[in-house]
């Protein structure tokens, strides 16, 4: 009985997910952005701009940008042109509601799992991307959760029917680092236990490290041939080569702090840090280590009942000063359009407003190797950015026009599709009467 | 029985007399106060005496052994209101029976909580410590004020506040006791029957005391009273009109629901908590005075709140209905200003409006506006201090004010702010809030049924 009434709300659940229309359709074509005030990001703010848009690239960008023939004009008097956010750490896509079990697609049965890939489990028509995009967050990176190497994140972009279409240049394996820490407030395990399990776990990634670069020996001896069927070592074996990087969720000083000499011990080449909610503990050996962070949430509690209040807020900004490339991210899935507040917070604890503006654009595209497409606004790029009216870390400011690949993307998604039906419902009260 | 009552209540008065409420004199000078009900003024100061606000205006003069604060470039508002909370709480849940009227969050009050602490790091000067939401009639509420430093319970508590009951609609009580026990509710005809059933029990209730008293002491009496029933007491007094519901809820079906309850039995004092789905019903919440508390941004984190939207509180405010944005979370509590300032963005709320939703609405919504929720004089001097304004996403709360005492400041306080270390607790190990562990607060305590329920480990 149990079981019929589990399958009669999935398929429920099915139906009502079924039926959700996607937004509006987006619209591509010339575009140019004129008398602009252009937030490039990597080369200054440009006074009364003109950003012109053409086969999904920015094709010029400047103060003295001539208006190509044919090409549709937004005025944008008064207004900001920014690069699209990106928030490099979040669930999008790979789970719609995160209480219904069904809807959740970024976990896998098994601890050594990397040959999961996020990108297959994309959903393109999820509710949660409009309402996402609208804000100016325009990338993510939808990454796997829950073992000890849960699978592969992907880099998308927020606009798109398939993954293909949606896919932005960066696959990357993820680890969950062991942790000493606590997982939360129901996690009751005596030290002992949780020692015994971080020593275990650690023998267990060892394990499958070691036999992908036995795997990638053989590969390249008998020049990918008999090898057999192992696809978590096929999944390894770029990230050994340093061919891909390597998503390293970490958060506690000491946990960091092995994770950084398991990098050295393991001679890892393409790696960066994610979460670090401790980092500010260990900043130097960090940047010691020269390995990039993308760290958050920022608005979030301290790790520790002992430490500063505002620990969290700081931590960035405590890293960058420590000399450690630090990117920002949500680690959100239906509010990742909170990006540009967790980015101001990181701000306003001593970030400063430039480097946490870089934090959520230029630098995630570094880290993952796609600043030749994204992050800032030059000529030659993808044509993924926003235009607004004032500082989108503001909550005042509106977000009026986003573009993604040179896609002007509809501005709408259910939370303003049922503003505009609700804030003056009709009927009202009484449905007669008028 | 009834004498082992009287004596824990006597008990109970004793000791909330001898609770020693520490009241400040100071003088805050030249901010901007934005005072909530009576405007924005420039270069202003603010007395206080005795913990309440005795004069607002311009080059006031501190009386000697006054404390100052200089708030130049700095914005002064009220203390910030939090009309549902679970810090200062060691127990959430008495997720036992779909009605558990007969308990009393008061009764599990921390004040060694660090949380009070990072929330008064926030602005934030009172919340309602509630209870969970794994009932349908859950237990009743503690309004506390964040006196963050002293070790009585009772010092926590908001002397004289109006009592308060936590009811919960929908998934909670129903996943809870139908889903894990097998009883009413296992859905939402379930839980209005629920609420009805204890309603009509105590009209029987009232009505069998009713008729003892009238007839005890007419000559020749021989009756014996009706049994006393605490759940039955607690539930009469909400019909009387003497406690305010806060109802957990998410769609709109169960809000009209238990408006329509509500109107049967004559109870006007009625919040909705979270009230995801309020702006689908906000003519009938206008109509009826009921109140909303919602979040700003908050959503799809379970199914019945997947068609919500964070225009929610601009559209309620815009059909009339007091509302206010609450946290549910010890980090939300700590940036409601920056929570509020998103209806700005959702729905071009004014910073009048957006103010209000986490000042004198919330203290509307638990029945203490007289008091704090706005800086007039008279009123009890709970104080936030900002650099920036407080609607910024940059502002930074510098200083925080209980009664004429701060509380909290930025500048002078310690890292380590707590006031009593657990001998027995884990030294050197951190916690870690995971996304999917965010939104669990108002469940805390019921976890072994949802064990029971889902098969987790």
């Amino acid at each position: 009985m149990k079981k019929i009434n589990y399958l009669i709300s999935l398929l429920l659940v099915c139906v009502v997910f079924a039926t959700q229309a996607q937004s509006p359709k987006g619209k591509t074509g010339t575009f140019a952005l004129t008398n602009a005030t252009i937030q490039t990001v990597t080369k200054g703010v440009i006074q009364n701009g003109t950003v012109v848009i053409s086969n999904g690239k920015i094709e010029a960008v400047g103060a003295n940008v001539t208006v190509p023939q044919g090409a549709e004009v937004i005025d944008c008097k008064g207004q900001w042109i920014y690069p699209g956010m990106i928030d490099a750490g979040t669930r999008l896509g790979l789970v719609e509601v995160s209480a219904v079990p069904r809807t959740v697609d970024y976990s896998e049965v098994g601890d050594i799992v990397p040959q999961m890939k996020a990108l297959t489990a994309v959903n393109p028509n999820s509710a949660l991307i409009p309402v996402t995009r609208v804000s100016g967050v325009t990338t993510v990176v939808a990454s796997p959760d829950g073992g000890l190497i849960p699978g592969t994140a992907a880099l998308i972009n927020l606009h798109g029917y398939t993954p293909d279409q949606m896919y932005a240049g960066f696959e990357g394996v993820v680890i969950n680092f062991p942790s000493t820490g606590r997982r939360g407030f129901f996690d009751r395990r005596s030290d002992e236990d949780i020692k015994k399990a971080n020593e275990k776990a650690i023998g267990k990634i060892n394990e499958a490290w070691d036999k992908a670069i036995q795997y990638h020996k053989i590969d390249s001896a008998t020049k990918g041939k008999g090898v057999g069927y192992y696809p978590e070592l096929a999944a390894l074996m770029p990230v050994v080569r340093g061919e891909q990087m390597l998503m390293i969720e970490v958060e506690a000083s000491k946990d960091i702090q092995a994770a950084l000499k398991w990098i050295k011990e393991k001679k890892v080449k393409k790696v960066v840090l994610c979460g670090v909610q401790e980092g500010w503990r260990v900043a130097d050996e960090i940047a010691k280590a020269g390995i990039p962070v993308i760290t958050g949430p920022v608005q979030a509690v301290p790790s520790r009942e002992y430490d500063r209040y505002d620990r969290a807020y700081s931590n960035p900004g405590l890293m960058k000063k420590a000399g450690v490339t630090v990117a920002i991210r949500t680690s959100n899935a239906e509010n990742v359009r909170n990006l540009p507040y967790h980015a101001a917070y990181a701000a306003a604890y001593g970030m400063g407003k430039e480097e946490a503006l870089k934090a959520v654009t230029i630098v995630p595209a570094q880290i993952l190797g796609v600043a030749d497409k994204l992050g800032s606004i030059e000529a030659g790029k993808s044509a993924t950015l926003f235009i607004c009216d004032g500082d989108p870390f503001e909550t005042k400011t509106n977000i009026i026009q986003v573009f993604i690949d040179g896609w002007q993307i509809p501005m709408v998604s259910r939370h303003t599709q049922l503003y505009d039906e609700f804030l003056k419902r009709d009927p009202g009260v009484s449905k007669t009467q008028k | 029985m009834k004498k082992i009552f009287s004596l824990f209540f006597a008990c109970a008065l004793l000791t909330t007399a001898t609770a020693q409420v520490q009241r400040g004199n100071m003088l805050i000078k030249n901010g901007t106060v934005l005072t909530i009900t009576k405007g924005n003024l420039e270069n202003t100061d603010v007395l206080v005496k005795d913990g309440k606000i005795s004069q607002i205006g311009k080059n006031l003069v501190a009386p000697a052994g006054y404390q100052t604060v200089d708030a130049t470039g700095m914005h002064v508002m009220p203390g910030i209101i939090d009309a549902h909370s679970h810090i200062a709480l060691t127990a959430i849940n008495e997720a036992t029976q779909p009605n558990t009227a007969q308990v009393w969050t008061g009764d599990a009050v921390d004040p060694f909580d660090v949380s009070i602490y990072r929330a008064l790091a926030g602005g934030c000067t009172t919340s309602h410590a509630m209870h969970g939401s794994a009932n349908a009639i859950g237990g009743q509420c503690e309004t506390i004020k964040h006196r963050y430093g002293t070790t009585d319970p009772e010092v926590l508590k908001m002397e004289g506040a109006p009592r308060t009951i936590k009811f919960a609609l929908g998934e909670n009580p129903t996943r809870v006791h139908g889903e894990g026990n097998g009883i009413v509710p296992r859905s939402r005809m379930g839980v209005e029957f629920v609420i009805r059933e204890a309603f009509s029990e105590a009209k029987e209730y009232i009505a069998a005391w009713d008729t003892y008293n009238a007839a005890k002491n007419q000559k020749g009496f021989r009756g014996t009273p009706p049994a006393y029933d605490l759940k039955k007491e607690t539930i009469a007094d909400i019909l009387k009109g003497n406690i305010i519901i806060h109802c957990h809820s998410y769609r709109a079906d169960e809000i009209y629901m238990l408006l329509r309850v509500c109107k049967d039995f004559g109870i006007k004092k009625l919040v909705f908590q979270h009230v995801n789905e309020g702006f689908k019903v906000a003519p009938e919440l206008a109509e009826y005075g009921a109140m909303a508390s919602v979040f700003a941004d908050w959503w799809a984190y379970k199914f019945e709140v997947y068609y919500s939207t964070a225009y929610n509180a601009a559209i309620l405010t815009k059909n009339g209905v007091t509302t206010s944005i609450n946290s549910d979370s010890e980090e939300l509590i700590r940036h409601l200003y920056h929570e509020a300032a998103k209806t700005q963005k959702y729905g071009g709320l004014s910073d009048e409006e957006a103010l209000a939703l986490i000042t004198i609405n919330p203290a509307k919504q638990l029945g203490i506006e007289a008091r704090v929720g706005s800086l007039e004089v008279g009123k009890e001097a709970d104080i936030a201090i900002f650099k920036g304004h407080p609607l910024s996403s940059y502002a930074v709360p510098m200083v925080t004010v209980v009664d004429g005492v701060v509380r909290f400041d930025r500048e002078k306080d310690a890292d380590d702010q707590r006031i009593y270390v657990d001998p027995k607790a884990v030294v050197d190990n951190a916690t870690f809030h995971n996304y999917s562990h965010n939104h669990d607060n108002c469940l805390e305590g019921a976890e072994l049924n949802m064990v029971k329920l889902f098969g987790l480990n």
